[in-house]
């Protein structure tokens, strides 16, 4: 999908909720969720915890998505696949325009985090292309910070997106071209190289980057998910809101609605900065891991599993019983700070 | 500028020689304009010097904590110049549930939160307190230990350890008066030089814990400054008292201070050293710190009973004091122990308390310097190998008595 650079840096309500969920380019039966877009809980658990049930936060308190400008439930199954056109060669050139804005984004209700995005949202677009397939991702930098976009993936040294090599660093108001195939297939990442890099990812600049097999995979109903956390003070030692896609029990309060045995696939990144070890683990039921998603076969069928900072990989399931089932980090004090959610199987 | 545009003629006013103003209208003239002033640069100043540099501050500080079954209840002061909003509070890294009236404290206001955490007893725990910006405010409980409410009961046992820690002891130190009368002039001067000794040992003693209490509290009532305010109005006051006596004394023909007025002076200045020691036993016990038991009464018994020798030594060349008196003196200086720990327990507050430590630091320089006099030898010497002797001593017994008790 496209965005319209003036309406991202006017910050307006760009990602309207519904919008996105409506944009699914897979044609997969996702399901339609209820946004909860500006009016806070969705269905399901009004708010999971409290004392001894566990974790929360202040009950009742929450998040304005409006104002954030994206609901973390659209963001599971919003994949950007770009503009494509045909080469003369026949292969498939996908072209994206991704704009870098500085923007306050509420993490948690009450709690607002002054997060540097990728068009405007945390985590940025889910980038999609198939094996083979050209790229062109026209990186525009409309941040007060200078920037980079690096890709995990194999690409020439001048499109790495790292400082001084290639185009180097981007200034704020310029822009720059990257172009390379889109190889290996599976689970990627793209971030910004800037330094000091930490901070730059800790900031929010990082999306996933998925290259499907030339052959495709089977069809199912997909989710990106990835494990982020903020430094709210800044002092660089660990960090005091975990989550996945950005809101701390975001998918406790709105949990993942998903249909009795129907394959779920789950890519899922680690892009925690500030600790060095990051985990997902899921309730009443077990899964087909392919790390880095390079590999149609899975090497593990498991219900835990722990991931270095970068390290990502796909995950196959299917739901046998209806009901709500837990996710969260299995490095529990993460789950404790926000990073815990909820499938709802319907 | 309205303002000192208008002072102009009233400072030719007050110059002009043998005015036929009142002097009250010169007084209120000058102060109606410095209210004018103020109150106009509260009202327009701020505007001329534009925002601050940088981010608001924020600092906050919890004054209180009270511990219940599931509840974790914190009062928190803004201390800094800017309003606070409190966004989220996490315990041991775990994100709670609270309750609170309001998220945001007012510059110098405080705010209640009430989390709902399950606590286990004699555990530690960090509480982190995230503000809206993000900015994070940690405040520890060293052992979790349920706040004891203020009902019959308790009291009954603040009222028990007060009189064990301080009544008891200084009365049995009373007991030596018998003795000290019997003695010869130059160990007289000696028991009053380990009175000395006692009593500056007990002010460094105070000063220092005072100190570290004082820095503990959030300083929004300036910190370690009250300990010397307190130790400064009550020397003062103390000085006052004593002038008034003397010369209610000096109607009545007597000359110099009476061993008597020594004794009560030394009494209210131990019984308000008391209080500052009650409130630190009040409030060890309420947090948790405090061993009850059979060592620490012992211990300030041992401690506090060399007190009672410092009362009445100033007795022992005078006129037999009545019974009722000398239960008088006891109670002056012992009773304000009971008062503290009541005080140290419901509702404690570190810079109350480093307030009143001063008040007894005070009051024991006082007494020191009312003493001097006393220990002085026919020579008129205050510091003679006698009284050195006697002031080491007593350092000595309150160093190692001290090491019995760690409240």
């Amino acid at each position: 999908m496209k965005f319209d650079r003036r309406q991202l840096l006017g910050g307006g309500a760009i990602a309207a909720a519904g919008a996105l969920t409506a944009l699914n380019p897979h044609g997969n039966r996702a399901l339609a969720q209820d946004s909860a877009a500006g009016s806070g809980m969705g269905h399901g658990m009004k708010g999971h915890g409290g004392g001894t049930s566990g974790a929360t936060m202040r009950k009742g308190a929450t998040v304005d998505h409006r104002a954030n400008g994206f609901n973390p439930t659209d963001l599971l199954r919003d994949f950007d696949e770009g503009r494509t056109r045909r080469l003369a060669s026949g292969r498939t050139l996908r072209e994206w325009e991704i704009v870098a804005a500085d923007k306050e984004i509420e993490i948690a209700p009450g709690i607002k985090y002054p997060a540097w995005t990728f068009n405007g949202r945390m985590p940025g677009p889910t980038l999609r292309g198939r094996e083979g397939d050209r790229l062109r991702i026209r990186f525009v930098n409309g941040s007060a910070h200078p920037h980079t976009m690096h890709f995990h993936g194999i690409h020439p040294a001048e499109m790495d997106g790292v400082p001084e090599i290639g185009a180097g660093l981007i200034q704020p108001g310029k822009s720059t071209v990257y172009e390379f195939d889109a190889e290996p297939f599976g689970m990627h990442l793209y971030h910004c190289h800037a330094g000091p890099l930490a901070e730059h990812i800790a900031r929010g600049m990082y999306g996933a980057f998925i290259v499907d097999p030339r052959q495709g995979r089977e069809e199912a109903d997909e989710l990106v998910m990835m494990m982020n956390g903020f430094n709210t003070n800044f002092d660089a030692e660990g960090n005091q809101v975990y989550a996945v896609n950005s809101i701390a029990f975001h998918y406790v309060n709105e949990p993942i609605r998903v249909r009795q045995g129907e394959l779920v696939r789950i890519y899922l990144a680690n892009i925690l900065e500030y600790d060095p070890i990051n985990s997902f683990h899921l309730h009443g039921n077990f899964f087909d891991f392919f790390p880095t998603g390079t590999r149609l076969e899975p090497a593990d069928f498991t219900d835990t599993i722990g991931m270095v900072q970068g390290q990502r990989g796909i995950l196959e399931v299917r739901f046998p019983h209806k009901g709500l089932f837990m996710f969260h980090a299995h490095k529990t004090e993460f789950a404790d700070l926000g990073w815990m959610g909820f499938f709802e199987v319907v | 500028m309205e303002a000192s545009s208008r002072s102009q003629p009233q400072v030719e006013v007050s110059d002009a020689p043998r005015s036929r103003v009142p002097a009250w209208v010169l007084g209120a003239i000058p102060l109606a304009l410095i209210v004018a002033a103020l109150a106009a640069l509260l009202s327009v100043g701020g505007d001329t010097l534009g925002e601050r540099l940088g981010p608001p501050v924020e600092e906050i500080a919890v004054e209180r904590t009270t511990l219940r079954s599931g509840e974790i209840e914190l009062t928190v002061r803004n201390t800094g110049p800017d309003a606070v909003t409190v966004g989220q509070v996490f315990v041991n890294d775990t994100y709670v549930d609270y309750r609170t009236s309001g998220a945001t404290i007012g510059r110098s206001a405080t705010e209640t939160f009430t989390l709902n955490y399950p606590w286990q007893a004699d555990s530690p725990y960090l509480v982190t307190l995230v503000s809206a910006t993000g900015a994070t405010t940690e405040h520890e409980i060293p052992l979790a230990v349920a706040t004891p409410s203020a009902g019959g009961g308790f009291y009954g046992l603040m009222a028990l350890l007060g009189l064990y820690v301080g009544v008891i002891p200084v009365m049995l130190g009373m007991l030596f008066l018998p003795f000290l009368r019997r003695v010869r002039e130059h160990w007289i001067r000696f028991f009053m030089a380990v009175t000395v000794g006692l009593l500056g040992f007990l002010a460094l003693d105070a000063y220092l814990e005072g100190t570290e209490i004082a820095e503990a509290g959030t300083g929004a009532f300036g910190g370690a400054k009250l300990l010397f305010i307190g130790a400064g109005a009550a020397f003062l006051g103390l000085v006052a008292l004593d002038r008034f006596l003397r010369a209610r004394r000096a109607r009545a023909r007597e000359a110099g201070a009476s061993g008597f007025q020594l004794s009560l002076l030394i009494a209210i200045g131990i019984g308000l050293h008391n209080l500052g020691e009650g409130l630190a036993i009040g409030s060890a016990y309420a947090i948790g710190e405090l061993a009850l038991g059979a060592f620490l009464v012992f211990g300030f018994a041992l401690h506090n009973t060399t007190e009672g020798l410092a009362i009445v030594a100033p007795l022992s060349r005078h006129q037999r004091p009545a019974l009722v008196r000398l239960v008088g003196l006891g109670l002056i200086a012992g009773a304000p122990a009971i008062l503290g720990a009541f005080l140290g327990a419901s509702v404690y507050n570190p810079e109350l308390a480093a307030l009143l430590i001063g008040v007894g630091i005070g009051a024991i320089i006082q007494v020191i310097v009312q003493l001097v006099p006393a220990i002085r030898d026919r020579a008129g010497r205050a510091l003679q190998p006698a009284s050195v002797a006697g002031i080491l001593t007593g350092v000595a017994i309150l160093y190692a008595t001290g090491l019995l008790v760690s409240a």
